[in-house]
């Protein structure tokens, strides 16, 4: 019983990141209609950025500050890269970020090194637990779940509420309709790369004492995001957040039953069997005319 | 093929030719090795091609497929099947030829294992089952689905290969064995037999080249170029678009385990690291720098590429030189490099002729 309990409670931090990733990709997929393959870069840059600015201001600052930079990282790549794009094909887009993925990695690797880093833990240390039913639990994970739920609530509250989320989500339904009603398309597009890299450093910097920031951790954070985003149906960031859950619960349970090897299998795994048998996510709608006309 | 075409192929053997004697002469055979290894590479490249420039779908597995295709070969040729020596269906195999024994590498005992080519027939049955099953549901589906479900496939594979301690895991499986074809050729990396094996991988990548030269100028081709342009429109002249999709993948998941299985045999050996992902994007970003539909140029372009990575030109750049090159087609020349250079080339040399020939599509 306790040890379910540990697995489930890692499982959902774990899900919790993965969440926030796949929020990030359906964030830019409804603006624009891009698959955006580098959004783990996001996260690790978020963590790298936040590293490096903690040397010489006090954290918080550091967190805020690489979440500003990594923000306007994505603007600029919007600006520059995919509004310049002449053709808009599905198959240029994933080439394309596929190539953004590789590039940012390497820069990565060349600006700062192939060193596995960390952020100090923002409250108690490594050893430091909070006890919940018995189960041990680092105050980082208490961050971790905090910082998704707030901003899951903020996010939702954005696209509800807000004059620019609703443009946002117009821009998303039907792109030529809100460009008639006067919304700025490019400039939501801007806005949505700058959010979605923004939310992916925030992520980034939160699991950063946990487990460690290196310039390779991209892609299977933005392959596992990609696994929850498909769960719960792409273009619906909401569903996301439980597609993340799953996938890190599953990932959890799976170690319990298989060898640790074959950990990651899982999410790749549900990545297939959703496509074959539900591609429009568990709570998308039923039919898979809304996924062919894509 | 046409008239035209036969004599082009001929003045790319004579320069084959010429680049083996001249390295000869300058005492640099051991570039052939590279060579031999970028051409087998470029065989992976010229099928995704297919896939890519005329399907108009992204494969981020194809580094699965043809570690699919090594490992099957290299997996079949090394175990030792001793357990089965006695039963009727093995000795009835071994007849057959396709149980050979021979000596191990490391002591007198005998070894039970298959015969290389009997591997490589199996290595492409896997493939094409596995082929199916990952393209049939995913090629139904519009746009990036194909791209996804391959990519989570390639992962799962790598995940398996790293993880399997039968397939040697993170060391992958040595001692593959040479694979002697009869007419004493041999697929093998010895020194003795690099210029033959230089040879052998340009017959068999000259081969596919002209095998899907004419399959793209058949029915099937056709067929192809129709669902790039415009897949609504193909569906409704009565082409069964999925199906034909899934051919094109098939048959590329086919030619990357060929080039898997020629290789792992030229290499004795085969890793878990040619089926990750970053292999897998290589080869995307080599069909792209070869002008996406464009088989010749794939062939010629990833050759060259993979020769200077394979040399070490690049230095740590190595993954950087490719990254940049998918940006760079997609952002500056959708449609590949070469028809932004021939009408370039064509503006600079005949300037006079240059408003008659820009109406005019490309060389």
């Amino acid at each position: 019983m306790l040890q379910t309990l540990q697995y489930f409670l890692s499982g959902i931090t774990i899900g919790s990141v993965y969440a926030v990733v796949a929020i990030g990709f359906n964030l830019i997929y409804s603006a624009t209609g891009v698959l955006n393959f580098a959004q783990g870069e996001f996260v690790m840059l978020g963590g790298m950025v936040a590293i490096t600015l903690s040397q010489f201001l006090p954290l918080p600052l550091a967190v805020a500050g690489a979440v500003v930079v990594v923000a306007l990282g994505g603007c600029a790549l919007e600006f520059l890269v995919f509004r310049r794009l002449r053709s808009h094909s599905v198959m240029h887009m994933v080439i394309v970020t596929m190539g953004l993925s590789i590039v940012i990695q390497e820069a990565t690797l060349h600006v700062w090194d192939e060193k596995v880093r960390s952020l100090p833990y923002f409250s108690g240390n490594e050893i430091s637990s909070v006890k919940l039913f018995g189960a041990a639990l680092s105050p980082q994970v208490c961050w971790v779940l905090g910082t998704v739920a707030v901003v899951v609530v903020l996010l939702q509250l954005f696209y509800k509420r807000t004059l620019c989320g609703r443009a946002m989500r117009a821009c998303s339904s039907n792109a030529e309709a809100a460009m008639l009603a006067g919304i700025n398309i490019g400039g939501m597009r801007t806005l949505a790369f700058g959010l979605s890299a923004g939310l992916g450093a925030l992520a980034g910097c939160v699991i950063s004492p946990m487990s460690m920031t290196h310039y390779e951790m991209g892609p299977g954070l933005a392959i596992k995001g990609f696994a929850a985003a498909i769960l719960g149906g792409l273009g619906n960031p909401m569903a996301a957040v439980f597609g993340g859950l799953a996938v890190g619960l599953l990932e959890a349970f799976s170690v319990s039953l298989l060898p640790a090897a074959f950990k990651d299998v899982t999410a790749f795994a549900v990545i297939l069997v959703m496509l074959f048998l539900r591609p429009h996510g568990l709570f998308g709608e039923g039919s898979t005319g809304a996924v062919r006309e894509v | 093929m046409k008239p035209g075409a036969w004599l082009q192929l001929s003045l790319f053997v004579a320069v084959l030719v010429g680049l083996q004697l001249c390295l000869g002469a300058i005492g640099k055979t051991y570039y052939l090795t590279q060579l031999t290894m970028a051409v087998y590479y470029a065989i992976v490249v010229m099928g995704l091609s297919l896939v890519m420039g005329y399907a108009g779908q992204v494969s981020l597995g194809h580094g699965a497929f043809f570690a699919m295709g090594g490992y099957v070969s290299a997996f079949l040729t090394t175990h030792d099947f001793a357990a089965l020596k006695g039963v009727a269906w093995a000795r009835l195999l071994e007849q057959c030829g396709v149980f050979v024994t021979r000596k191990s590498l490391y002591d007198t005992s005998d070894l039970l294992t298959v015969a290389p080519w009997a591997a490589f027939l199996a290595a492409m049955l896997v493939v094409v089952v596995v082929a199916v099953v990952i393209g049939y549901p995913a090629l139904r589906l519009k746009g990036h689905y194909l791209a996804m479900a391959t990519l989570g496939f390639g992962l799962i594979v790598y995940c398996l290969l790293l993880g399997t301690p039968l397939l040697g895991a993170a060391d992958g499986i040595t001692g593959v064995p040479p694979w002697r074809l009869g007419f004493g050729l041999t697929v093998s990396g010895k020194s003795a037999v690099r210029v033959q094996n230089y040879y052998l991988a340009w017959a068999v990548a000259l081969g596919v080249l002209v095998l899907l030269g004419n399959l793209l100028n058949s029915r099937a081709g056709r067929a192809l170029r129709a669902i790039h342009d415009s897949e609504t429109a193909a569906n409704a002249m009565g082409l069964n678009t999925a199906r034909i999709k899934l051919q094109a993948f098939v048959a590329s998941a086919v030619l990357a385990a060929v080039a898997g299985s020629l290789l792992t045999h030229y290499n004795e050996g085969i890793g878990p690291s040619e089926s990750s992902a970053l292999k897998s994007v290589r080869y995307v970003a080599l069909v792209a720098a070869g002008g996406m539909a464009n088989v010749r140029g794939a062939l010629v372009v990833s050759t060259v590429l993979v020769f200077l990575s394979l040399r070490g030109w690049f230095g740590t750049y190595d993954n950087a030189v490719f990254g940049i090159i998918l940006i760079a087609i997609v952002s500056l020349a959708p449609e590949g490099p070469f028809r932004p250079m021939g009408h370039w080339l064509r503006r600079v040399f005949r300037p006079a002729s240059a408003g008659r020939e820009a109406g005019h599509g490309a060389a």
